[in-house]
C-alpha cells in the first residue's frame, strides 16, 4: 500500500515542491491534526498542543525556497533532552519543571542552518535512563504495533513518532542503545554515530564518555541525510573530532559486492528469542545475496559489557546529574539550609530509576570502592574496544540482532532493574567501544512486533553501515510498513 | 552497600520504602557486575575516552554572557540580582 | 624539674590564585571584577544542563610559566578530573580540576626571615575553576555567579613553613614572583589570592608531624599571619595542657582574633575524583614550553642585582624599588626617559613612596608620569630650579599631573642665576650682618650658612644656591 502522507523527508521535500497542491503551513496542519490524533494513545510528544505548529510556523518563510537546504521546509521531532532556544527541555523529569533553555544544542542551530523546523519534544526515559520509555514523568510511551507493548528506550517517542509516521524523522541520543533499540522495537531505521562524530553541546549528559546525538528516521537515506548536517566538528564540544565529513548519500547503493561482513560469535549465543534470530538470519542471507562476504568472528569480552557498562555510565551520571539541585533553575523543595533543600529537591523531583542509577555510580567512585569498581570498568572497557579493534582488521562491519528480544510488554521488567540492564548487552558494546551503529528493521514477530537488524561499524565508517542498511533495505520492504496505531491507519 | 549513606552523600533523601527497595535492587546488580573480578587487569591501561584526542583549547577571548533578566527568568528564587539559598551556615 | 618542651612549628599554604585571562577558564564570559551580581555568566559558567567546558589556553600556558618561574616540572601530561561536593557556590556541584596529573611538580619559593634564608617546597601547581560568591543575609543567602569559572591555581606548598612570619614572608614572595610574571593581579581585595592553611605543632625531637588543623578562606596575608601566631600558640596551650589537638577545620574571626571549629559535616568529604570526559588531556611538547621559557618576564631576584651591578645602585636602594613591580617600572621608565639612576632612585623612594603612602594611593592612581620625573630631574640638574621648588612641582605633577616646566613657569619657581641680582641679595646680606660676617672671617664656618640663609630669604627661595655661596665666598674671602 501505497503510503498517503509524506513520512519520509524526501517524500515532505517532494510534497513541498509539487506546488500548488501542498505548501508548508497546510503540511504543518495536516501533520499536527495527525500528531493530536495520534497523540493521546501513543504519548510520544510531551506537552504536545496544536499552537506548537502555529509557533514554529512564527519564525519560518511559508514559501520556503526549493533546494535552499537539505531539510528546507522540514519538521524534524526533538527528543526531550536536547536543548532548543526559548523552550522547555524536560529530560522527562519534574527536576527540570518551569527551566526554559536560553540556547540552542548545536544539533538543533545545525539542524535550522539546513533549513529544519525543529518541531515537539519527544518523549523519553528520564535522562535517558531506561530501555522501555516506563521511566517517563510524562508517562510511559506506548509502540504503535501493539499498544500494549513498550516502544523501547530511552529515544522511545522518538521511534514511536517515526513510526507512527507522526514525525518525518527525529533526533534522539544514544548512550547504550537508546536510538538502536528502540528504532528496533517500533520498525524503524536508527543510528549511533561514533564517538566524536556529533557535537554533544546542548545534549543533556547521561554518561559524557559515552553519549551521542543521532537520527531517527523511515528509511536509511534519510539518516544519511540527517547525519550530513548534523555531523563535524563543534568549537564547543572538546569531544567532537576535527575529521572531515564525507558524502554519506553519495556512498548509497544496491551493492554489497567486495565487503565482508562479520557475525560476532556472542551475538548469536543462547538467550536470544529463536524469532529474533531467525529474522537476523534470513538478513545476513539476504546481504549474502547481495553480494557480501561472510565470516565469522568473536568479540570475546562481550559478556562483561553490560557490567562494565552500568558502572562507567551511572559513574559518570552519578556527578552529571549533581547539578539538579534547584538553586539556578528548575523545580526546588524548600529546606531549613541548602543541604537540606537539595535532598527533598532531589527527592522529590527525580524518578525512582534515575535515583537507583545516581546512587550506584556515587557507591562506584566512593572512597574504598573506586579501583574495585569504576578502575576496573574502565580497564575491562579497553579489553572491549581491542576486541573491535581487532575484528575490524578482518571485516567492513559486522551484522547482530539490535536486542534479544522484540518490545516487552509494559511493565514485564519494570521491577526487575537487573533482567532490564541485560536487555542492552548488544547494544552497550559500541558506545563502550566509540564505534558506530545502525539498526535497520528486518522482520516481524509472529505476533506482530518489530525486529531490527543491527550492523556495526569501524569509528568513523558511518558510509559504509549506511550503505549496508540501505542496500538490504531497498532489497526488502520492511520500511514500506504501516502500524495499526499510526497515521496511515487512523488519520483519513 | 549502605544505601542510606551513599543516598547521602549524592544528597538524595530516601523514604524507608525506597531505602528497602533500592537496598535490595541494586544489591543484586553489585552482584551481578562482580562478574568483572575474575578478569585480570594488572597490565591493562584504563580507557577513559574511547578518542585518540588531546589538546584542544579555546582562544582566550571573551563575549559577553547571557542577558541577566534570561538569566534570572529560570531562577527559582531570586532578590537583588542574586541566586538566593536557604541560609548557608559555615 | 623538668626543662620547659619547646615546639616545632609545620605549616603548609594552599594557596589559590585568579589568573589574570580575559575570559574565563571554560567559557567566553569576561574574566573581571566588580560588575553588579550574575551579568557575567553565561548557560556554561551557570552550570546549565547541555553545556560543556572548553579549555582557555591562556589559562595553562600562565599556570605552566607560573610553575617555571618556581621551579617546578613540568608534566608531559596532564589531564583533569571532576571532584564532587554539593554546595551553592557551585554551578555543576563538582569542581573541574586536576587530581593525580597537574599541571606542574615539585619547586621551590626562597624566603628570608631576620637574615635568615629558607627555601619552602612547593608540592604541586594545579588549575581548577573558581567557585561562585555567596552573600549572607540575616535569614538567607545570595549567590553570585560571576566569578565562577575563574580560573584559579592552585600552589600547595610542602609543610616547611616554620612560623607566621615565614609564612608571611612566603605570601610575599610567592606573590611577588607571580605579579612580576604577569599571572595574576595580585588584588588581595579582589579576591586573586586567597589560602589555607594546614598548622601542626610537635615537640622539638619529635620526628613525626603533630595532628594539623586547616584554617579556612584566608584572604589577606596579615589574617594569614594574626590566625597563625593564634592557632599555634593555641596548639601548644592545649598540649601544654596535656591536651590533644582535634584534626579539624577552623575558621578565623577577624574581629575577635581567634580560630574556632567550624560546624563539623556530618559526613568526611568523599570526592569521588574521576577523569573529567568533556575534556581531553593536555601534552606539552618541549618546543612550546622553550619559548614560554625563554619569554618568561624578569624575577624581582634578577632584577635588584641587575639594579646593582649595572646600575650602581646600592643594594638597599635596589631592594626597595623591586618590592613592587609597579614601582620598579615607573623607575626604569624615568631611566629610559633620560634620568640619571641614582637621583632617580632616591626620588622615587623618598618623594614618591612617600606621596603614594600619604595618599594611600597605588601608583596607578597617580597622575605623574615616569617621564615628567625625569624632566624634573633634568631641571634640577641644569640649576634652573632648587630643590625646594623641584619638591613643590613633584607634588603638582603627582596629584594633577603636567609636565614640569610649564608648573614651574606657571608658579615662577625657576632659579635665579642673575650675576646682577645675586650680587644686590649678597651685598646687601654682608651689609645687614656685619658680625656674621666678622664671625666667618674669625673661624666660624657656620656663620656663611647663616648669611646664605639670608640670601635665600630675600630671594624668595629662587636664588641657586651654589651660586649664591660662591658670589659670598669670593666677597668674604677676598
Amino acid at each position: 500500500m501505497a503510503a498517503r502522507f509524506p513520512s519520509t523527508i524526501a517524500a515532505w521535500r517532494q510534497a513541498l515542491e509539487a506546488k500548488p497542491r501542498h505548501n508548508l503551513p497546510s503540511l504543518l496542519a495536516n501533520l499536527a491534526s495527525a500528531i493530536d490524533r495520534c497523540n493521546p494513545g501513543l504519548n510520544c510528544y510531551i506537552d504536545w498542543d496544536g499552537g506548537e505548529v502555529q509557533k514554529a510556523l512564527g519564525g519560518i518563510d511559508p514559501e520556503p525556497r526549493p533546494g535552499a537546504g537539505p531539510l528546507e521546509g522540514v519538521p524534524i521531532g526533538i527528543k526531550d533532552v536536547l536543548n532548543v532556544k526559548d523552550q522547555p527541555c524536560h529530560c522527562a523529569s519534574r527536576i527540570l519543571e518551569g527551566y526554559i533553555s536560553p540556547y540552542d544544542a548545536t544539533v538543533v542551530a545545525r539542524l535550522r542552518r539546513a533549513g529544519a523546523i525543529p518541531l515537539g519534544r519527544l518523549n523519553m526515559d528520564e535522562f535517558a535512563m531506561g530501555s522501555t520509555n516506563e521511566n517517563s514523568a510524562y508517562g510511559p510511551v506506548r509502540n504503535p504495533w501493539n499498544k500494549d507493548h513498550v516502544a523501547g528506550g530511552s529515544s522511545g517517542g522518538a521511534a514511536a513518532a517515526v513510526a507512527a509516521g507522526v514525525a518525518v524523522a527525529a533526533l534522539g541520543t544514544d548512550t547504550g542503545g537508546s536510538i538502536r533499540q528502540p528504532a528496533a522495537f517500533c520498525g524503524c531505521v536508527g543510528l549511533k554515530p561514533s564517538y566524536g562524530r556529533v557535537s554533544r553541546y546542548g545534549l543533556t549528559a547521561f554518561a559524557s564518555s559515552l553519549d551521542q546525538v543521532g537520527p531517527v528516521t523511515r528509511t536509511v537515506a534519510d539518516a544519511a541525510t540527517l547525519l550530513q548536517c548534523i555531523a563535524g566538528r563543534d568549537p564547543l564540544d572538546t569531544t567532537s573530532l576535527d575529521v572531515p565529513v564525507p558524502d554519506y548519500t553519495a556512498a548509497l547503493g544496491s551493492e554489497l559486492g567486495g565487503l565482508k561482513l562479520g557475525l560476532p560469535a556472542e551475538y548469536f549465543a543462547d538467550g536470544v528469542d529463536p524469532e529474533v534470530t531467525r529474522a537476523v538470519r534470513a538478513a545476513i542471507d539476504e546481504c549474502r545475496r547481495l553480494g557480501a562476504e561472510i565470516i565469522e568472528v568473536q568479540l570475546p569480552h562481550t559478556r562483561y559489557a553490560v557490567a562494565t557498562y552500568y558502572i562507567i555510565a551511572t559513574a559518570e551520571a552519578s556527578a552529571n546529574l549533581a547539578r539538579f539541585d534547584g538553586v539556578r533553575y528548575g523545580a526546588r523543595v524548600a529546606g531549613q539550609d541548602p543541604l537540606d533543600s537539595y535532598q527533598r529537591t532531589r527527592a522529590t523531583y527525580f524518578g525512582p530509576e534515575v535515583k537507583r542509577r545516581i546512587i550506584l555510580g556515587t557507591y562506584v567512585l566512593s572512597s574504598g570502592y573506586h579501583d574495585a569498581y569504576y578502575l576496573r570498568a574502565q580497564k575491562v572497557r579497553t579489553l572491549i574496544r581491542q576486541d573491535f579493534e581487532r575484528v575490524f582488521d578482518q571485516c567492513d562491519a559486522l551484522l547482530t540482532p539490535v536486542a534479544p528480544t522484540t518490545a516487552y510488554r509494559l511493565g514485564e521488567r519494570i521491577d526487575d532493574p537487573l533482567q532490564m540492564y541485560l536487555g542492552d548487552i548488544f547494544t552497550v558494546t559500541a558506545n563502550l567501544a566509540g564505534i558506530c551503529g545502525l539498526s535497520v528493521p528486518c522482520g516481524f514477530s509472529t505476533t506482530g512486533l518489530p525486529i531490527g537488524l543491527q550492523i556495526l561499524g569501524p569509528a568513523l565508517r558511518e558510509a559504509t553501515i549506511l550503505q549496508i542498511g540501505h542496500a538490504y533495505e531497498q532489497a526488502t520492504n520492511w520500511s514500506a510498513q504501516h502500524p495499526p496505531h499510526g497515521r496511515e491507519a487512523i488519520q483519513s | 552497600m549502605d544505601v542510606r549513606y551513599v543516598a547521602h552523600l549524592a544528597r538524595l533523601s530516601l523514604t524507608d520504602e525506597e531505602a528497602g527497595l533500592f537496598q535490595g535492587q541494586l544489591q543484586h546488580v553489585l552482584d551481578y557486575v562482580q562478574e568483572l573480578s575474575p578478569l585480570n587487569v594488572a597490565d591493562v591501561e584504563p580507557t577513559a575516552h574511547a578518542l585518540p584526542l588531546q589538546n584542544v583549547f579555546r582562544a582566550d577571548e571573551a563575549a559577553p554572557g547571557l542577558p541577566h533578566e534570561q538569566v534570572m527568568a529560570n531562577a527559582p528564587q531570586a532578590r537583588n540580582g542574586l541566586f538566593m539559598v536557604p541560609r548557608i551556615l559555615e | 624539674m623538668n626543662a620547659p618542651v619547646t615546639y616545632k612549628v609545620s605549616i603548609g599554604l594552599e594557596t589559590h590564585v585568579q589568573l589574570r585571562t580575559r575570559s574565563k577558564i571554560w567559557c567566553t564570559c569576561p574574566n573581571r571584577f566588580g560588575r553588579p551580581p550574575n551579568t557575567d555568566v553565561c548557560p556554561v559558567c551557570l552550570g546549565y544542563p547541555g553545556t560543556m567546558p572548553v579549555l582557555n589556553a591562556a589559562a595553562v600556558k600562565q599556570t605552566v610559566c607560573a610553575g617555571l618561574l618556581l621551579g617546578c616540572t613540568i608534566n608531559y601530561r596532564s589531564k583533569f578530573d571532576r571532584k564532587s561536593y554539593f554546595y551553592p557556590d557551585m554551578p555543576k556541584n563538582y569542581q573541574i580540576s586536576q587530581y593525580d596529573q597537574p599541571l606542574c611538580t615539585g619547586g621551590a619559593v626562597t624566603i628570608e626571615v631576620d637574615d635568615q634564608p629558607r627555601t619552602i617546597r612547593i608540592q604541586r601547581i594545579h588549575l581548577e575553576e573558581d567557585v561562585a560568591k555567596n552573600v549572607h543575609f540575616a535569614d538567607v543567602s545570595g549567590v553570585d555567579f560571576n566569578r565562577a569559572g575563574t580560573p584559579l591555581m592552585e600552589i600547595v606548598s610542602e609543610p616547611d613553613i616554620e612560623s607566621a612570619d615565614e609564612a608571611f614572608a612566603y605570601l610575599q614572595a610567592l606573590k611577588q614572583m607571580l605579579v612580576y610574571g604577569g599571572i595574576t593581579d595580585g588584588n588581595l581585595e579582589e579576591g586573586n589570592i586567597r589560602c589555607d592553611i594546614n598548622c601542626s605543632v610537635r615537640p622539638v625531637g619529635q620526628q613525626e608531624l603533630g595532628t594539623k588543623t586547616e584554617i579556612k578562606n584566608m584572604n589577606t596575608f596579615k589574617g594569614v599571619h594574626r590566625s597563625l601566631t593564634y592557632e599555634i600558640q593555641r596548639q601548644i596551650d592545649v598540649l601544654q595542657a596535656g591536651g590533644r589537638i582535634t584534626q579539624e577545620t577552623r575558621r578565623w574571626d577577624d574581629e575577635r582574633g581567634v580560630t574556632s571549629a567550624m560546624r563539623s559535616k556530618e559526613y568526611a568529604h568523599d570526592y569521588r575524583y574521576f577523569p573529567e570526559p568533556d575534556l581531553v588531556p593536555v601534552v606539552l611538547e618541549e618546543s612550546p614550553l622553550e619559548t614560554w621559557r625563554a619569554a618568561l618576564p624578569e624575577m624581582p631576584a634578577q632584577r635588584r642585582a641587575r639594579f646593582v651591578a649595572d646600575l650602581g645602585l646600592p643594594p638597599y636602594d635596589a631592594e626597595v624599588l623591586v618590592a613592587d613591580k609597579a614601582v620598579a617600572d615607573f623607575f626604569e621608565a624615568a631611566l629610559a626617559a633620560g634620568a640619571a639612576p641614582k637621583p632617580a632612585s632616591n626620588w622615587v623612594m623618598t618623594e614618591l613612596l612617600r606621596a603614594l603612602g600619604e595618599k594611600e594611593w597605588t601608583l596607578a592612581e597617580a597622575r605623574i608620569t615616569p617621564e615628567n620625573l625625569a624632566r624634573l630631574l633634568q631641571l634640577l640638574e641644569e640649576g634652573q630650579i632648587n630643590t625646594p621648588a623641584a619638591k613643590t612641582i613633584f607634588s603638582a605633577c603627582f596629584e594633577q599631573g603636567g609636565d614640569p616646566v610649564a608648573i614651574m613657569q606657571a608658579k615662577g619657581l625657576s632659579q635665579v642665576s642673575d650675576e646682577g641680582a645675586l650680587t644686590a641679595w649678597v651685598d646687601a646680606a654682608i651689609a645687614a650682618h656685619p658680625k656674621s660676617v666678622a664671625d666667618y672671617q674669625g673661624g666660624k664656618p657656620a656663620a656663611l650658612q647663616f648669611l646664605m640663609g639670608q640670601v635665600m630669604r630675600a630671594s624668595r627661595g629662587k636664588a641657586n644656591p651654589p651660586k649664591v655661596l660662591a658670589a659670598l665666598k669670593a666677597k668674604l674671602d677676598a
